[in-house]
């Protein structure tokens, strides 16, 4: 349970994803499991796919019609708790936001991880952006195999090293 | 134990400060408060309690616990966690109430 | 020296106070005793909740930097004193402080007092050995000062500070072994947990710290499983090698002052323990003396903002001033505030200012 653990259930990360065949373009997928007060995913959205209703403590609904994928709500999120997923033939593309230093490198083999720090899988790096407007959250492309794409979270950090 | 890398903050090279801890010369940076100076040499032992003698370290970092009060330049009870570390400053392992109220 | 307002603290409240004080045409005096002004802002790297009003989605270090350049536009009307620590408040609006070794008297006609909080301890076997150190305290040591705390950390309480920090420990190359939790559920934001869940470290429930291990450091610590009644279970102890135990099992106001002039105190659990009774207006039981931020309740940094801008308009007005719009710029702001406050993680504030009994 995800008040114990910080890990949700699948049933709970099922109904944050559209339909697979959804993803044969890159959406955002939002993990935000409680009500906190916070909007900056609705305002920094380029294409007003997310909405945050009136009372900023309830949680963010996202039109995937709308989003386009490009990832600006990954690094505005203060709860880091955006993803965007594509399912590309056998591949699934993550993007992930990631603050830690070094950062990887293009075409590195990771270490996946799922939302409990699990080892998953094995990714290759395909892009590492951080520009001005992220605010030092950069965004990491990850490429794995399609079959991950729900459970995969995010990468190792090089922490106690 | 200093920080050398990291994600969001930039911790530039600062100026070095030589100081002595327990008469020993040691060196901190400009804008190191003396403990976190102290910390970064890995000294985290800064005083000891009045009655039982029993080990003191850095707890609160707002001048409010006194838990890393030190004897400074001759002077006891210094809240070392926000005095901002000074060029030559003394300073010394308290012992209880520091000198010259207790030995 | 005589100055119209002092404020006594330059955290989020104090700033904000003074900004919008200063903005009125008021003059202001800042006192901290800290060498830096912004309080908890000078070592928040992580990015703000909220709304856009509230600056979401910007980081501590980076909204003080706003708040600072703010205040630089009047350098005729404000005086800062850092390093500086009030030592005596007496009824005459009478302040007394001491820097540098130096002991001196100021006064003012109107006092905010904005002191915000410390943290608190833990009882536990060794809880005083150098090693454990309050949570906020090692953010303050790593994104202040650059130094890490140790190598090995065991964070204790999983409200917001417990949370954050162990990320911000991971960020700064910190190994952390594990939170422990003595209640049943993460107190703080479920998306700081899983933020810290997903990199490898684990959150253990009804668990807590029975005592620490070392001579004249920490050098391991056990921690025990508590049943419903919150006491340790023997036989569930379980050692982790660590030099550094993080204490993030909140905050209490810091009230000194306040009950130093005899102003009105009453202990409110939901708070954080001790509070100045404040009127709608955020005045003290005594005339022109005011409080905001954390010293009336401990809240985010977000909320006490708010709050001290609330104060500052308070303020300028009882002093007589003129403050344009002022009713509409007050409600908006404790609509704003309200905001905040509602949702699961705001109800223990809205019980513990139902039973203070004013809008706060």
């Amino acid at each position: 349970m995800i008040e114990k653990t910080g890990v949700p259930t699948r049933t709970q990360i099922l109904k944050e994803f559209p339909d697979l065949i959804v993803l044969k373009k890159p959406k955002a997928i939002i993990e935000c499991y409680k009500d906190i007060p916070c909007n900056p995913c609705d305002t920094s959205c380029p294409f007003d796919a997310i909405h945050v209703p009136q009372d900023i403590n309830q949680r963010p609904q996202i039109n995937f019609d709308k989003c386009t994928g490009c990832g600006v709500c990954v690094y505005h999120c203060p709860g880091l708790a955006i993803t965007v997923r594509q399912i590309k033939a056998d591949k699934a593309i993550l993007k992930i936001p990631y603050e830690f230093v070094p950062l990887p490198q293009k075409d590195a083999i990771v270490k996946v991880l799922d939302r409990s720090g699990k080892h998953l899988t094995d990714g290759l790096i395909k892009q590492v952006r951080i520009n001005e407007s992220q605010d030092k959250t950069a965004i990491i492309t990850i490429e794995i195999e399609a079959k991950h794409i729900i459970e995969a979270m995010t990468i190792e950090v090089p922490y106690g090293s | 134990m200093r920080i050398r890398q990291h994600p969001i903050l930039m911790f530039t090279e600062k100026q070095k400060i030589q100081f002595y801890y327990n008469g020993k010369q040691v060196y901190g940076y400009d804008g190191d408060t003396i403990a976190s100076a102290l910390h970064a040499l890995g000294i985290k032992n800064l005083s000891h309690s009045i009655h039982l003698k029993r080990a003191r370290g850095f707890y609160c970092a707002i001048g409010n616990c006194a838990s890393c009060n030190m004897e400074v330049n001759g002077e006891p009870n210094v809240r070392t966690c926000i005095t901002p570390l000074k060029k030559d400053m003394d300073v010394k392992q308290q012992v209880g109430k520091g000198r010259p109220y207790d030995a | 020296m005589h100055k119209e307002v002092i404020i006594i603290g330059a955290g989020p409240a104090g700033l904000t106070a003074a900004s919008q004080l200063l903005k009125i045409g008021v003059e202001v005096m800042l006192i901290d005793r800290n060498d830096l002004v912004g309080g908890q802002l000078t070592k928040q790297t992580h990015m703000f909740f909220g709304s856009e009003k509230q600056h979401a989605s910007k980081r501590g270090i980076d909204i003080l930097t706003m708040l600072d350049e703010k205040l630089k536009q009047y350098p005729n009307k404000l005086t800062v004193f850092t390093q500086t620590t009030v030592v005596g408040l007496y009824n005459d609006k009478v302040v007394t402080c001491i820097k540098d070794d130096r002991y001196f008297k100021l006064s003012a006609d109107a006092i905010i007092i904005a002191t915000g909080a410390s943290e608190k301890s833990l009882p536990f076997e060794n809880n005083d050995l150098p090693g454990v150190y309050a949570a906020g305290a090692v953010q303050t040591l790593m994104n202040v000062y650059g130094v890490k705390p140790g190598h090995k950390v065991l964070m204790v309480g999983s409200g917001n500070i417990g949370l954050i920090v162990s990320y911000q420990l991971m960020q700064a190359g910190v190994h952390v072994v594990g939170l422990v939790e003595a209640a049943d559920h993460i107190s703080g934001y479920l998306v700081h947990a899983s933020k810290i869940k997903r990199l490898g470290v684990d959150l253990w429930m009804n668990t807590s710290v029975k005592k620490a291990i070392g001579v004249d450091s920490v050098e391991a610590v056990e921690i025990w499983q508590l049943d419903d009644q919150w006491q340790g279970i023997p036989g569930t102890e379980k050692q982790l090698e660590v030099d550094t135990i993080c204490i993030a099992v909140g905050l209490a106001p810091l009230t000194e002052l306040l009950q130093q002039i005899g102003a009105e105190v009453v202990y409110i659990r939901e708070l954080g323990g001790n509070v100045p009774r404040v009127n709608k207006h955020y005045e003290t039981s005594i005339n022109n003396v005011f409080a905001c931020g954390d010293v009336t309740g401990i809240e985010e940094a977000s909320s006490a903002m708010i709050a001290g801008e609330i104060t500052g308009i308070e303020t300028a007005l009882k002093l007589g001033y003129h403050v344009p719009n002022h009713t509409a710029k007050l409600t908006q702001l404790h609509c704003d505030l309200d905001t905040l406050r509602q949702g699961p993680h705001g109800s223990k504030i809205r019980q513990g200012i139902a039973k203070l009994g004013v809008q706060l």
